[in-house]
């Protein structure tokens, strides 16, 4: 990706909240057109990913496949797209958050809004756009009976420590990076490891694959063509699981179970901040694109009005439009004059050409 | 017109008549045939459209491209005859072709 690390900074560690003109949930194509529009207006952004990297679904779920209508490319992949967003809006200078999700927002009593992701990160910001297209990333959960019950406590999407795992038999399930990483890194601190997989090829990197085929030979690791059909366990304790092998249903005793089946997209907190829904959706008018509270604006596939059609186009145009009512916001007192980028010296000079 | 049959795990059958060139995802949603959820819209990226190609007609339907089998590895319950059923074309050749739905996508 050229120069997408240029405009990148890193998570700041502030004491205090970060105070500013805008938060935008979401790095998808929309909220990073969204800082486009409002840094026109001089409204500067902040913009939270739960993803490590920007892009949205363009780049979690087709980087590579050709997306055909939008204006004036007539041919543009989901990874070509983002890097020309990024290029787009690097006058603005907007601070990204990767891999941190908004987790609480609330008014302050200024009228404000005081924003905390799950990684601590606060924020103090006078308007909040939600652009956070299908929800927020979250690793799928198999379809297994009870699974919930075991959730957090003998049943992980993922590992913080690497110590807490210490002792245990543990089950990966899975053929991706993230299975055959967390294969290499557990198997020497656990009492067992044991790698199930519905067939002997494996997606993930082809060096990860040969160093977990040799921990296999070496018996290290213990590696389970099939599926997974039912979990054993009390109290949330796993004990064991069914696994399906072309040969018959094996039962594996286990004291931990890592599911990798990748990412799905779930409204996830958005939900709780007292914004009126509809199916899902976050409802707006199609004037400002503001939801029930004022302030607070949602823009692209996660919003919702008469006749909405979830394109990147539209997604684009709900934020141009978002912006002028979020400057009367930011700027109650600027009388905002309309102006074109193509003629306009002062938009000219914010946009680096001039 | 070619026709399609989806039947379900409670073995309830439902028979529609698509357009050649669809995918059998797209003429479930056409058709709102429970249980193909197609959350990516038919990019190949997610795995819940999954179905059972029913025996006779695996030959007829080909097997999955590479890109589709890693896919299937997040479906549930993979099994002969899986299939991501927006990556098979309708074509006269698939004429009463008959696939079923599994009890879960993810």
């Amino acid at each position: 990706m050229t120069e997408m690390n240029a405009v990148v900074a890193a998570a700041q560690e502030t004491a205090g909240p970060i105070e500013t003109d805008a938060v935008i949930i979401g790095a998808g194509p929309c909220g990073l057109f969204a800082v486009f529009e409002l840094g026109l207006l001089d409204i500067k952004a902040h913009v939270v990913d739960i993803l490590d990297r920007p892009g949205g679904q363009c780049a979690e779920l087709y980087p590579e496949k050709p997306i055909y209508d939008v204006p004036a490319l007539p041919v543009v992949t989901g990874q070509e797209l983002t890097e020309r967003l990024m290029e787009q809006i690097k006058p603005f200078a907007p601070i990204f958050h990767f891999s941190e999700r908004i987790d609480s927002l609330r008014r302050e009593g200024d009228g404000r809004f005081r924003l905390m992701t799950d990684a601590g990160t606060e924020f103090i910001a006078k308007v909040v756009i939600v652009a956070a297209g299908g929800g927020s990333f979250t690793p799928k959960r198999p379809p297994l009976n009870g699974i919930e019950d075991y959730e957090g406590k003998s049943v992980f999407y993922s590992v913080r420590k690497i110590e807490s795992m210490r002792g245990k038999d543990i089950v990966i399930v899975g053929g991706g990076d993230s299975a055959l990483d967390w294969t290499l890194n557990l198997a020497p601190v656990a009492k067992s490891l044991t790698l199930i997989h519905r067939r002997d090829e494996f997606r993930a990197a082809p060096h990860s694959v040969e160093k977990m085929r040799r921990m296999v030979e070496e018996a290290t690791v213990r590696l389970m063509i099939g599926q997974v059909t039912a979990l054993e366990g009390a109290n949330g304790q796993l004990t064991a699981v069914d696994v399906k092998t072309a040969s018959g249903t094996e039962r594996i005793a286990c004291s931990a179970m890592l599911p990798f089946f990748g990412l799905t997209m779930k409204l996830g907190p958005v939900a709780d901040w007292g914004l009126n829904l509809h199916e899902n959706l976050i409802v707006v008018d199609t004037e400002r694109f503001e939801t029930n509270e004022h302030g607070i604006f949602a823009i692209g596939d996660i919003n919702s009005y008469p006749g909405k059609l979830k394109l990147i186009l539209s997604g684009f145009h709900e934020a141009a439009l978002m912006a002028q009512a979020a400057h009367k916001i930011v700027y109650p007192d600027k009388k905002l004059l309309f102006q074109y980028t193509t003629s306009s010296s002062s938009l000219q000079k914010k946009l680096g050409v001039k | 017109m070619t026709k399609i049959t989806f039947i379900q795990p409670d073995g309830e059958s439902q028979t529609v008549e698509a357009e050649n060139g669809l995918t059998v995802m797209e003429a479930a949603k056409l058709n709102d045939i429970p249980g193909i959820e197609a959350e990516c819209g038919g990019a190949c990226a997610c795995a819940t459209c999954h179905v059972y190609v029913d025996e006779g007609w695996r030959d007829k339907v080909g097997k999955a491209s590479d890109m589709e089998e890693d896919m299937l590895d997040f479906a549930f319950d993979v099994r002969e005859g899986s299939r991501l059923s927006c990556q098979i074309k309708i074509s006269d050749a698939l004429d009463g072709l008959v696939v079923r739905v599994p009890a879960k996508q993810f």
